[in-house]
């Protein structure tokens, strides 16, 4: 199917494209379009505009210092995965965003786009989620920054209002010593995932986020749980989802499986990190 | 409903090329349909198959998740775009030939762009990086195997020449 009908304006500021969002309630942004441009084709949306953020100079940035990453709205997955300042600020950025969809992909969307898009089987909010992340969100009526546990409400449907844009994404640094890691299960490399699971492990604990398990990014904690517990632990927070994929139990399983490997991966490589800080 | 229409200048395989089309004409559909440049092909639409796959600014995009309202100024090249001047098969055309990497044909358009750009970026690709080069891409012949042993000819062929 093709997309239906709807008008098209690609402001040259932010200012403007805030005033055009304002003025039409039934409009969306368009960043990378790499989710969007799909539900148009299904005519799962059909807005009466989209806002193309692309003629707006600066939202590509991708600021790194000693507290974190700070990622714009432009900024593609592609540039973000080939910074080696994000790899050594925030590791876990890097071991995620390998694993969404196909490089092809990655060169058109955004992380900021996937992190608003909030897709529980996707990567990056999971991600935003565990590490207690946040967005940066503009309007007409000023600005606001959005904490990850206040981001996602449900299926699709994140807590930013319509005629707010997602100027940038915020993933805090990961502190000296600490451990992380990611694995996911899917049918092909870079498919969606039947089930994934980041680990983080730090000085506070060890912590989980999963995707594609419940409605939305899940984080448990899991500090002082043993080893050989840890599947079990995560699955009394854990409802997971049965679709035409995988089962319930299948997921569970896989919630398991892959949360033992992960949290065992991260805590290995905190003992790393630890090694190389001495 | 009376439906906008936008000029657009498409750069596509060094020819510049001024269509007026709908906001919601996908980048395939004008290369097919406005530019009569049928190679790339159409398969899902929806970004899972990769045989619309083109390059834009030289990076592998599918063509069917792209407005081509929304390219104005980029560069486009299409498999139609991977030719050398004269006429002969580039490297990754001839690794295709030669390892049997085609089969119906229809995916190999999708599979010709993205390892034309997977080859640049890594020249000399593992035998596991050489199946992730491909991942993305769909072959409903099921011809992965010498799909891959295409790639890794592709490589070989592009050494010895000096460019993919």
């Amino acid at each position: 199917m093709k997309p239906a009908p709807f008008a098209y304006h690609r402001p040259a500021s932010l200012d403007e494209a805030l005033t055009t969002l304002a003025g039409d309630p039934h409009a969306k942004v368009l960043a990378g379009g790499q989710s969007l441009v799909p539900l148009l084709s299904m005519r799962l949306a059909q807005p009466s505009a989209l806002v193309d953020l692309a003629g707006i100079p600066g939202l590509d940035g991708i600021e790194v210092d000693e507290h974190g990453v700070r990622v714009g709205a432009l900024a593609r997955h592609s540039a973000v995965l080939a910074s080696a300042d994000v790899r050594r600020v925030q590791p876990l950025v890097g071991l995620a965003l390998a694993h969404v969809a196909h490089a092809t992909i990655r060169n058109r969307g955004t992380t900021v786009g996937s992190v608003v898009h909030a897709d529980a089987a996707a990567e990056m909010p999971a991600v935003l989620a565990l590490l207690g992340g946040s967005v940066e969100a503009a309007s007409v009526r000023g600005t606001r920054t959005i904490a990850a546990d206040e981001l996602y409400l449900g299926p699709l449907e994140s807590s930013l209002a319509p005629d707010e844009i997602a100027t940038s994404a915020w993933f805090p640094a990961l502190p000296p010593g600490a451990g992380v890691a990611f694995e996911e299960v899917a049918r092909r490399q870079g498919d969606y995932a039947l089930a994934g699971v980041a680990a983080v492990a730090d000085d506070a604990g060890v912590r989980a986020g999963y995707l594609s398990v419940c409605e939305v990014p899940t984080v448990v904690d899991l500090t002082d749980v043993p080893a050989g517990g840890r599947g079990d632990a995560a699955l009394a927070r854990l409802d997971p989802a049965e679709d035409i994929h995988a089962t319930a139990a299948y997921r569970s399983q896989l919630v398991r499986v892959l949360t033992e490997r992960v949290v065992e991966s991260a805590l290995v490589s905190r003992r790393d990190r630890a090694g190389e800080g001495r | 409903m009376t439906e906008e229409l936008h000029d657009v200048r498409l750069d596509v395989n060094g020819t510049a090329y001024d269509v007026r089309v709908p906001a919601r004409r996908l980048l395939s559909d004008a290369l097919r349909h406005d530019l009569g440049l049928t190679g790339t092909h159409v398969g899902c639409e929806h970004g899972v198959c990769g045989s619309c796959t083109v390059l834009l600014d030289g990076a592998p995009v599918r063509a069917c998740l792209v407005l081509a309202v929304s390219v104005s100024g980029q560069r486009v090249t299409t498999v139609e775009g991977l030719t050398r001047p004269d006429g002969s098969l580039g490297p990754v055309q001839q690794a295709f030939a030669e390892c049997h990497g085609l089969q119906c044909g229809f995916c190999t358009p999708g599979f010709l762009t993205t390892i034309t750009a997977g080859l640049r970026d890594n020249p000399a690709p593992t035998h596991d990086e050489a199946r992730e080069m491909v991942a993305g891409n769909l072959c409903r012949c099921t011809g992965y195997q010498n799909i891959v042993r295409a790639v890794e000819r592709a490589a070989e062929l592009a050494a010895t020449e000096g460019r993919p």
